[in-house]
């Protein structure tokens, strides 16, 4: 087959799929005791599409996307992919999900004391199994194919170099385009970010977006990331999405989300937005180490 | 000639005590690598933070107590009636016991890991064993070599008094000495047996320090 055939046949299912709807939710709902951090959430997702998720503090992004990967258990409604329900999967079959439907987190999440090659190859472990899975977690000892994708991957966003460097001595940017190399590595359909350029400056902050809308146009892989700056969302998504106390208050393109739309939805002004999110930006960031001057 | 009150007189036996104290230490050496290899395997399942289940996590708590609550000489007594007069049961003994104590330091370890790294492995699809392997234990490998060799010095002690219920190493010829009364081969003895405490301890507080920060 050669590689136009391949194309050709990737765009027949990625077709297939957006029919059926690469990520379907139904009513999804998360409670937390009395609190509803998700409430009746319907979205449908065609594949292929980058959607950004918006809302402030505690409005229940994560929540969404933790359940969709199904690292929180969903209280009620349903998550389905091509067709298919999700919501029960156990075991192997849920494994496989969360395979094909990878995470990216606001703090990274790597192994810190692991390299970053063996970072980039924990993408891999959901493929492995039965007598090579007990060797790998023997020896941590991948195959040769897989380092090699692993490399390529890190290639691919300038981190050849740091392949065998501690995870812990790369900087913010640095880790999360590692951790966007892992995600790779699962090969998976879909991309769920969490604030993934939250803790980051602003420089690395629009490297971490280029990587994901690169992700997203060339290997096709559908995004949802959550953002709580306006304007980055309105750069780089297809589509908006803003949540407000688990709902969803609004759905549409980039341009529908005028500053009126903003004020109507949020009742506050899009400059008083941006304001929230820089706080919350500069709360998570390490605090610079300064001499104080009394 | 007259030899008593030399030292060739006092220690006219240091060869085989030599060998008894080198049956010790590869007792405590042995019992250690057991015993901790042990702890590593319940320490997981036993360890809070990473719901290893309402059965699993209970029963690998109270397995690691009963463990470590039971004094080694009960298990030596036990071994020896078990398996005979010898090393083997005091290796056994002093084994279970690490495992037991070792195994709650390991489990508090993991507990005071952070689960960014765990979640990480787990969002992509790796299971409770490969999380375990690949987000945990290389966070927690040098503390929990640390304690390992810890137990180590601890088991050295161990196993020069554990002989005395014939569980093998130089406290069976301890014992012997001291219910014959000679003085003259008790002081020997115990002089030996302070002597490699002593430069054991030395060593693997080195060995420890290099170790940890070699992994640092
Ligand atoms: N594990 C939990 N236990 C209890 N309450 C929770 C938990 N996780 C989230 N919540 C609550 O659910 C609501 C939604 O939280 P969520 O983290 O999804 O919001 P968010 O939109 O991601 O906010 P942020 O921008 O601060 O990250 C909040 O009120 C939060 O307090
Ligand atoms: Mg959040």
């Amino acid at each position: 087959m050669g590689l136009r055939q391949v194309a050709a046949l990737e765009q027949d299912v990625a077709a297939w799929m957006g029919a059926r709807g690469m990520l379907e939710l139904r009513g999804l709902t998360r409670r937390f005791g009395a609190t509803v951090a998700v409430d009746h959430v319907d979205l449908d997702v065609p594949a292929g599409q980058m959607v950004g998720i918006i809302g402030r503090s505690g409005a229940g992004k994560s929540t969404l996307l933790r359940m969709i990967n199904r690292l929180e258990t969903p209280s009620s409604g349903q998550i389905l992919s091509g067709g298919r329900d999700v919501t029960a999967l156990e075991g192997r079959g849920l494994r496989e999900w969360r395979r094909d439907c990878a995470m990216v987190f606001q703090q990274f999440n790597l192994v810190q004391r692991l390299d970053v090659l063996t970072n980039v190859l924990i993408g891999r472990l959901a493929w492995q199994r039965g007598w090579r899975s007990l060797m790998v977690l023997v020896g941590a000892r991948f195959t040769a194919e897989e380092r090699a994708m692993a490399l390529a991957a890190l290639d691919r966003f300038g981190l050849a170099e740091t392949a065998l460097q501690r995870a812990e001595t790369l900087s913010g940017g640095q880790q999360q385009r590692v951790a966007l190399c892992r995600a790779l590595l699962q090969q998976p359909r879909l991309v769920l970010a969490d604030e993934p350029i939250a803790s980051l400056d602003p420089r690395n902050a629009q490297l971490v977006m280029d990587a994901l809308r690169d992700v997203n146009r060339h290997d096709g892989l559908t995004v949802l990331v959550n953002l709580h700056h306006l304007d980055t969302a309105r750069q780089y998504c297809d589509r908006i999405v803003a949540m407000q106390a688990g709902r969803i208050v609004f759905d549409g393109t980039p341009a529908a989300l005028t500053p009126e739309r903003v004020r109507a939805v949020y009742g506050i002004t899009e400059q008083e937005f941006a304001a929230e999110a820089e706080a919350r930006r500069r709360a998570a960031e390490p605090a610079p180490v300064t001499l104080a001057v009394a | 000639m007259e030899t008593e009150g030399s030292l060739a007189f006092w220690m006219y036996r240091l060869d085989s005590w030599a060998w008894l104290l080198f049956e010790t230490a590869n007792m405590a050496a042995l019992a250690t690598l057991a015993g901790a290899g042990a702890a590593l395997l319940l320490a997981f399942p036993a360890a809070r933070n990473l719901g290893a289940g309402r059965v699993l996590n209970p029963l690998a708590r109270r397995l690691l107590e009963a463990m470590r609550t039971v004094p080694e000489i009960v298990f030596a007594l036990i071994f020896v009636w078990a398996f005979g007069v010898g090393p083997l049961a005091g290796i056994l003994a002093i084994a279970v016991h690490t495992a037991g104590a070792c195994g709650k330091l390991f489990a508090e370890s993991i507990e005071n890991t952070g689960l960014g790294a765990w979640a990480g492995v787990r969002s992509a699809g790796g299971g409770w064993a490969q999380a375990c392997r690949f987000a945990i234990l290389p966070q927690v490998a040098p503390s929990l070599l640390s304690y390992a060799l810890l137990r180590f010095e601890i088991n050295l002690r161990s196993a020069s008094v554990i002989g005395f219920v014939g569980a093998g190493g130089i406290g069976e010829e301890l014992y012997k000495v001291i219910a014959f009364n000679y003085y003259e081969e008790i002081s020997a003895i115990l002089l030996l047996v302070i002597l490699a405490v002593f430069a054991i301890d030395l060593l693997s507080e080195r060995l420890r320090h290099r170790v940890i920060g070699a992994m640092r």
